[in-house]
C-alpha cells in the first residue's frame, strides 16, 4: 500500500511533463500528468495518429532463478511456463479464496528470468505476495521498478514513428523488427546503446509499443520520441486520455472492473485462469485459488460484467447503480461519455440474466434514471 | 495556468462568475473549465425557469467528470448559450467570453465575491 502521508513519487520524466505544461496529479502514489493540454485531443491523436505516455508508474518486478517458471505457474493463474522467451501475457494474481489481487503481464525474458509488470496501486502487494510465495523455491523476486522507466507509443502510427527513431538498433540476429513483431512479444533493443525492451502491448485498443529503459535514459528516450513523432501526428498523452481509450477498448482497470471481491470469471476473464495446467510430475498445479476458482468456472455466478451504451445524454460513473424496471440490481464499475463513439459507454456489473447484448436497462445518474443497452465490449475495435 | 479573474465580475465559491449586466450572465470561471478537463456535455436550465442562488441549475460534464452547476442569484433565466450546449468546448476554450452558459433576470443574489476574494480562494 502507498503510504498516503509521503509526498507523490515523481517518474524521471517529470521535468519534461512540466516543460510541455502537464496537469501532474498525485496517482497511485506517484506524481503524474493528467493532460498535457486537452483529454480529447490527445484521445482523439491515439485513435488517430500516436500518442507518447509516461508509464513509469507500473511496477516492475523481476522473477529470476532456475525455479522461476514454475514458481509463476504456481503463484499465478497462467500457464506461464508455456510462454516463450521474448512473449508477453496478459495474467492475473489470486488469493486463495480466488479474488483477483492484480491484473499483470509477465514478459519472459529467458529461460529463468521473467519480468511482472503490476498496476502501480498495487504494485506493493504484488511484490510481497510474490516474496512470500517463493519461499522455499529456487527463484529470487526483486522490486525493479525504481530503476525501470516505462514510455508507451500508441496509435495507427506507433510502428512508423519506432522505425524512424534515431539510436534504436535491434540484433539482426533475432530475426524479428518491430514490423514483424507480433502483438504480445517483445524484442531486446538497445537505444543510444543502452539496453532496453521494446514490446508490442499496450492499453489502448490500438496498436502500439512499449519500451522498458532504465530510468536514467527515459529522458533521451522521451524527448527522441516526441521529436521524431511529431511529423507523425503523436502528442504527449495523459492519464486521462489512457482510462478513456482503455474504457473504449473494454479493458478492465483494477480498482473498478477487478478487485478482491471479483474473480476473473465474474469480469468475462475466465479465460487467463489456467485450471488444467500441469506440472512436470504430472498432476494439476496447485496454483493459488485453484479450488475456489475450478468451483466457480462450474457454476454461473451471481454477476457478470458488461457493456452499457448509453441510449441518452448523460453518463453513467463509478458507483452508480444499474435498475430494472426502477430496481437497483447491478452496479456501474467505469464510464464516461466515449469521446470517440460520442454517446456515453460504461462497464457493469449485473446479473447473468441480464446480462444479453440487447437487453434494455437503466442507469441511477444523479437521481434521474437514464436509459442504457446491454452491448458486446469492446465498445470500439480498431480497423485491421 | 490559470489567469487573473476578470475584475468586473462577480464569483461564487463554486467557481460561477456572473456579470453586473440586466439580465446578468452566468458561466464558470476557467479554474472550473480547467479542473474538468474538455467538456463535453452541458445541461442548462430552461428560458423561463426560476432560479435560486445555491441551487443546483444544471449538470457540466466532462470525459472525466461531472459537476453540478448552481445558481448564484435568484431569479428567472432570459436565454440560454445554445452555442455551448452545441458545441461545448468553448467553455474550456473561453470560459469567461463565448463560453457563457444562461441570463437570467436577477431578483435577488446568494453570497457572492469580488475578483480579488475569490482569486484568494484559488
Amino acid at each position: 500500500m502507498t503510504d498516503a502521508t509521503t509526498d507523490p513519487r515523481p517518474t524521471p520524466l517529470r521535468a519534461a511533463h512540466e516543460a510541455l505544461g502537464a496537469t501532474l496529479v498525485p496517482f497511485a502514489g506517484w506524481l503524474m500528468p493528467l493532460r498535457y493540454t486537452s483529454d480529447l485531443a490527445e484521445h482523439s491523436a491515439v485513435r488517430t495518429a500516436a500518442g507518447l505516455f509516461d508509464l513509469s508508474h507500473m511496477g516492475e518486478i523481476g522473477v529470476r532463478g532456475p525455479g522461476a517458471a514454475g514458481f509463476l505457474d504456481l503463484a499465478l493463474v497462467g500457464n506461464l511456463s508455456a510462454l516463450r522467451t521474448n512473449g508477453a501475457r496478459y495474467t492475473m494474481i489470486c488469493a486463495a479464496d480466488g479474488g483477483v489481487i492484480d491484473d499483470l503481464i509477465v514478459y519472459r525474458v529467458d529461460e529463468a528470468e521473467y519480468m511482472v509488470v503490476a498496476n502501480a496501486s498495487n504494485h506493493e502487494a504484488v511484490l510481497a505476495e510474490l516474496a512470500a510465495r517463493a519461499t522455499g523455491l529456487e527463484v529470487t523476486i526483486s522490486d525493479d521498478s525504481p530503476a525501470t522507466a516505462l514510455v508507451a507509443v500508441q496509435g495507427p502510427r506507433a510502428l512508423e514513428i519506432v522505425e524512424a527513431l534515431p539510436g534504436l538498433v535491434v540484433d539482426p540476429a533475432l530475426g524479428v523488427t518491430p514490423a514483424t513483431l507480433k502483438y504480445y512479444a517483445f524484442l531486446p533493443v538497445t537505444v543510444d546503446g543502452t539496453a532496453g525492451m521494446l514490446a508490442r502491448t499496450g492499453y489502448t485498443g490500438e496498436d502500439g509499443f512499449e519500451f522498458f529503459v532504465p530510468a536514467p535514459v527515459a529522458p533521451a528516450l522521451w524527448a527522441a520520441l516526441l521529436t521524431t513523432g511529431e511529423p507523425f501526428g503523436l502528442v504527449p498523452a495523459g492519464l486521462a486520455a489512457r482510462d478513456s481509450l482503455r474504457l473504449e477498448a473494454g479493458m478492465p482497470l483494477y480498482g473498478h472492473e477487478l478487485d478482491a471481491t471479483t474473480t476473473p470469471y465474474d469480469a468475462g476473464l475466465g479465460r487467463v485462469v489456467k485450471l488444467d495446467k500441469i506440472g512436470a510430475d504430472g498432476a494439476a498445479i496447485p496454483f493459488v485459488g485453484r479450488e475456489p476458482l475450478a468451483a466457480r468456472a462450474q457454476q454461473p455466478g451471481t454477476r457478470t460484467l458488461v457493456g452499457l451504451e448509453g441510449l441518452g445524454r448523460r453518463a453513467a460513473r463509478d458507483g452508480y447503480a444499474v435498475l430494472a424496471d426502477g430496481t437497483p440490481v447491478g452496479v456501474v464499475t467505469s464510464g464516461m461519455p466515449s469521446p470517440t463513439l460520442g454517446h456515453p459507454i460504461a462497464m457493469a456489473y449485473v446479473p447473468p440474466e441480464l446480462s444479453e447484448p440487447g437487453t434494455e436497462l437503466a442507469v441511477d445518474v444523479r437521481g434521474r434514471a437514464e436509459p442504457v443497452r446491454v452491448v458486446a465490449l469492446p465498445f470500439y475495435r480498431r480497423a485491421r | 495556468m490559470t489567469s487573473t479573474p476578470p475584475a468586473d465580475l462577480k464569483y461564487t465559491a463554486e467557481h460561477e462568475w456572473l456579470s453586473s449586466s440586466d439580465p446578468a450572465t452566468v458561466g464558470i470561471t476557467d479554474v472550473a473549465a480547467d479542473a474538468l478537463g474538455d467538456v463535453v456535455y452541458l445541461e442548462l436550465p430552461a428560458v423561463g425557469a426560476k432560479v435560486v442562488a445555491g441551487a443546483v441549475v444544471g449538470e457540466i460534464e466532462s470525459t472525466k467528470s461531472v459537476s453540478e452547476l448552481y445558481s448564484p442569484v435568484t431569479g428567472v433565466v432570459v436565454e440560454v448559450n445554445q452555442a455551448a450546449v452545441d458545441d461545448p468546448a468553448l467553455v474550456n476554450a473561453d470560459p469567461f467570453g463565448a463560453g457563457w452558459l444562461f441570463t437570467v433576470q436577477v431578483e435577488s443574489t446568494g453570497a457572492l465575491l469580488d475578483a480579488e476574494q475569490y482569486a484568494a480562494l484559488s
